[in-house]
């Protein structure tokens, strides 16, 4: 789980040195596509959908907390960081399953991007303790998130959104 | 090894791991048909390791007449223990399941479970339609023991890349016994002599 965790932060890093890359050879060259420019979309995570059920209430916290869910939201291109924007969390926690609604709150970010939002431990399922994240809210395009946290031991994880405008 | 440790070994090699499943404090936050779904996987993995001794008739009592009809009913418990399995963690959350199915899950060891799945149905298959197509006795055994070996080695992936009830030390064993029991009745049935003959 680990080495499948790393591997994809390296694929996504590995990803943005292209694009890099691909933004040096374009301004050396003649083309210059306006994609090439910064910072890429963040995709969409296979599974990342799973279990959302859209619309909860904007939270303090998600139930008794005790664990922190934290991130940035920051928009494609100049990587500008996004405030106001919403972001919904579940997971399975040691108070309720994936699918149901007190697992589920929103929380927006602040005038840097970032957002936290405290909520139950979250307990490995379906063999990885992972959680959700959505920006679902129209003005960009909408992604899901699914990170794996490197020990069901941790009790902080993060994910970072780089938006496309819708 | 001395034939009479095989049973108490096998008792062992069976007990522990479900013994460790059955108290993993996970199980305080799952709901019954969560946690009937991931003990009846741990069964069906168990029951990889019964087959092959049962099948070459290794266990004393039970020699290879009798062992094999007992084989071929716990083979279909396994086909049932497969069942709940997979449908046990359908209720407990359809999306994951059907993006297991359909090979689009973010989990590498769902698709390994889906193969050995398949795997197994076919090997069963094979089973129920061997007299009715009267199929020749070399091909049946190469089958059958290809789909099974399949079945094995996808299972044990699947299980080890799992981050869940199991012990990891139990499951281990009960994972490497199961591969080395397949492989050692593989070879003593001379499953692959359909191959060897057309070889010459």
């Amino acid at each position: 789980m680990t080495a499948m965790q790393s591997t994809r932060r390296r694929f996504l890093s590995m990803g943005s040195a292209f694009t890099g890359a691909a933004a040096i050879a374009g301004t050396t060259g003649l083309i210059r596509p306006a994609v090439a420019q910064g910072l890429a979309p963040t995709p969409t995570m296979r599974g990342g959908r799973n279990n959302y059920l859209p619309g909860a209430p904007i939270v303090q916290r998600i139930g008794g907390g005790g664990f922190w869910m934290t991130g940035t939201v920051r928009r494609a291109g100049d990587g500008a960081p996004l405030s106001g924007i919403r972001i919904q969390i579940w997971a399975h926690t040691t108070e309720g399953r994936e699918r149901d609604p007190q697992s589920q709150g929103a929380t927006l970010t602040a005038a840097d991007g970032s957002f936290r939002l405290e909520m139950p431990q979250i307990v490995p399922v379906f063999g990885q303790p992972h959680g959700h994240l959505a920006y679902d809210s129209g003005d960009f395009e909408t992604v899901f998130l699914r990170p794996v946290m490197s020990s069901a031991r941790d009790t902080t994880l993060s994910a970072d959104f780089v938006l496309q405008p819708a | 090894m001395r034939r009479n440790l095989l049973w108490p070994l096998l008792a062992a090699a069976i007990a522990v791991p479900l013994a460790v499943a059955a108290t993993s404090p996970l199980l305080e936050w799952r709901d019954p048909v969560y946690i009937a779904a991931g003990l009846a996987g741990v069964l069906a993995l168990a029951i990889l390791l019964i087959q092959p001794l049962l099948a070459a008739g290794y266990l004393p009592g039970l020699p290879r007449p009798r062992g094999r009809r007992l084989h071929r009913w716990i083979g279909a418990a396994l086909i049932l223990c497969v069942v709940v399995h997979v449908g046990g963690l359908w209720l407990t959350s359809p999306p994951d399941v059907i993006d297991a199915l359909l090979f689009a899950s973010p989990t590498p060891f769902s698709v390994w479970g889906v193969v050995a799945m398949w795997a197994l149905f076919a090997a069963a298959l094979m089973a129920a339609l061997r007299r009715p197509l009267r199929m020749r006795p070399g091909i049946w055994r190469l089958g059958h023991t290809a789909l099974v070996s399949l079945t094995v080695i996808c299972t044990a992936l699947h299980a080890m890349l799992i981050e869940g009830t199991m012990g990891t030390a139990s499951k281990a064993a009960l994972c490497a016994l199961a591969i080395a029991a397949t492989a050692k009745a593989v070879i003593d049935l001379r499953s692959y002599a359909v191959l060897k003959r057309r070889d010459r």
